[in-house]
């Protein structure tokens, strides 16, 4: 017997939490896989953050830190430069990325640290209930913009990828999505891009995967991948925006 | 030796491989010191962005078992506080230096005792205390740098070393002491998991039932921290009449003032507490057996005292002396005394 599919071994055999036609599952698969394809599992330590991904110590079987809200890049940072031959991976939300750990992100990319940062972008904070995020698009409606998020009020959506490519720290930047097969699989080449571009010792890297909250979106599984489709595509235009090569 | 040089110096003696800061006044020399020795001798300095993102490095560093510090003072403790929290929750060690200044607010960089609630409470949020030295000498700093590396070790809690400003910047000869340092075993550090399972350090207890195991945990270990490592100097308690508590450079200055009133007569002892947290109850509990009176001399508007007070238990009154933003000065701490013994009849 041939076995053609299975868990990856960077994932632990615990149930992920995660709503029905939630995409982190996918995302969380896609890191597992890509550190067992480069056979890193026992080199890698993750960082996850504060957010519905909190939990991800429990998923991925290999070492793994808690962080405070935004504070993931940092320690990551403090982990890496004592131990520079091993593979950080921080996984961060948008609240927790693009608010309060604007700061952290912006200067790990400004340092060019050497860790992989997988930031899911779904437009709203989801485990406090679905309030208004900084990627939050204009006139989308959320918990703390129940009348549509207001370009006077709240400002423009924050456009991470693009943000941290103009970094000269930043050595590999992409934006990617999990709304389907095909561009799954592109997620997953681009998270490997990724963390070959930390082990060369290229500098900072990291991938936005566009992601679906059915929940706080009040849509079903397929009509939020049609929501991803119309409405976050075209603000969030996936692609590479930074490689740096050799 | 400068102050700040010599606690720096100490941790590095202690085996200190990283160091992560951010610059205040007036605690940046510590971090000068690193950013110039840590390169030649193959550790880690780290200027971050905040002192969130300092004290966040410190919790990345100190989880992979390494030995890891971090400087500031008060504006910049109140920020680390949430760090330091999660730290202590996460059972790491780790050495943490307040080189404090007068608040509140921005307030000043003078040298102020201010910061003892911040220390001993807490400051963070949830049940936790961590370790707190306060060094009286530049010798002291150097000393108390590396005995906080073993103490953060030996019960995997974060130790601060909280000196004034003075403290920090005021230069006295050191004599370098040989350290046997005491390593011990970290199977929990977060190193990559060859050839064992994955180690998680967290601090998300979402099961109330785990949330309370994880508290009487701390309990304990508080408790046994309580029991093992009250510290505190103690000089002519033994007749004393008055005992007086100040810690830091200020006992210093009150120890000036007591051997001046001492020579009119009086019948006036020190206590002076090297633990902050945890406070050296027994020995006031002791002196408060034989004396009259406590007088709390503090480089704030009265936090120590409140200790004091526990700690002495209604036994005999206890009455407070101190200024934030000025300093007493020996002879001003002598008249209060000498009021004291007038009022009280010793």
């Amino acid at each position: 017997m041939k076995t053609v599919a299975r868990r990856p071994e960077s994932l632990t055999s615990a149930k992920f939490h995660y709503c029905p036609g939630c995409t982190h599952g996918i995302i969380h698969r896609l890191v597992a896989e890509c550190v067992d394809e480069m056979n890193m599992r026992e080199n890698t330590i993750g960082i996850c953050p504060v957010g519905c991904s909190v939990l991800a110590y429990d998923y991925f079987n290999f070492d793994m830190l808690e962080a405070g809200h935004g504070r993931a890049p940092a320690i990551a940072t403090g982990i890496k430069r004592i131990m520079p031959d091993r593979c950080l991976i921080t996984y961060q939300g948008d609240g927790d990325l693009a608010s309060i750990g604007m700061a952290e992100i912006v200067h790990a990319s400004a340092r060019g640290e050497k860790i992989t940062v997988v930031f899911v972008n779904n437009t709203v904070y989801g485990m406090t209930g679905g309030q208004m995020a900084p990627t939050t698009l204009l006139g989308q409606v959320t918990t703390t913009s129940p009348y549509g998020r207001k370009k006077e009020e709240a400002g423009y959506p924050i456009k991470m990828a693009e943000l941290l490519a103009t970094n000269e720290g930043s050595a590999y930047i992409s934006r990617v999505a999990v709304n389907n097969p095909a561009n799954v699989i592109k997620a997953k080449k681009s998270i490997k891009k990724a963390l070959q571009t930390q082990m060369k010792g290229l500098g900072f890297s990291m991938v936005e995967v566009l992601s679906t909250c059915p929940t706080n979106w009040g849509l079903g599984p397929i009509d939020s991948l049609k929501w991803l489709e119309d409405n976050m595509m075209p603000y969030y235009p996936l692609g590479e925006f930074k490689v740096k090569e050799a | 030796m400068k102050g700040n040089e010599a606690l720096a110096e100490g941790a590095l003696t202690a085996g200190c491989i990283a160091f992560y800061g951010y610059p205040i006044t007036p605690s940046s020399e510590i971090a000068e010191y690193m950013a110039k020795k840590f390169p030649l001798l193959g550790g880690t300095f780290v200027q971050a962005e905040s002192e969130l993102a300092a004290i966040s490095m410190v919790y990345g560093g100190a989880s992979t078992g390494s030995r890891v510090m971090t400087a500031s003072s008060g504006p910049g403790i109140s920020l680390k506080s949430e760090g330091i929290s999660i730290i202590a929750e996460a059972e790491l060690p780790c050495l943490i230096v307040n080189i404090s200044r007068g608040g509140p607010g921005l307030g000043g960089i003078q040298p102020a005792q201010s910061d003892y609630f911040q220390a001993t409470r807490g400051g963070g949020h949830g049940d936790y205390n961590i370790m707190v030295l306060a060094p009286s000498s530049v010798q002291e700093m150097m000393d108390f740098a590396m005995d906080a590396f073993d103490l953060a070790e030996k019960y995997r809690i974060p130790v601060m070393l909280m000196a004034e400003g003075t403290l920090g910047q005021m230069m006295e000869p050191v004599f370098p002491r040989e350290k046997v340092t005491q390593f011990t075993e970290k199977p929990w550090a977060i190193t990559g998991c060859k050839g064992r399972k994955p180690n998680i350090v967290n601090t998300l207890h979402l099961s109330p039932e785990f949330l309370e195991y994880r508290n009487s945990v701390l309990a304990d270990k508080y408790k046994t921290i309580k029991s093992n490592e009250q510290r505190a100097e103690t000089y002519w308690t033994e007749d004393a009449d008055l005992v007086v508590v100040a810690f830091g450079l200020m006992s210093r200055i009150v120890k000036k003032a007591i051997m001046e009133v001492r020579k009119k007569g009086h019948k006036v002892g020190l206590i002076r507490p090297i633990t902050l947290w945890p406070f050296p109850e027994e020995q006031i509990r002791k002196a408060a057996e034989s004396a009259k009176m406590f007088l709390s001399v503090e480089i704030s508007m009265g936090q120590m005292i409140q200790d004091v007070k526990l700690a002495v238990n209604g036994k005999v009154p206890v009455e407070f002396y101190g200024r934030i933003g000025m300093i007493p000065s020996p002879e001003e701490i002598a008249k209060q005394i000498l009021l004291l013994a007038e009022r009280e009849g010793f």
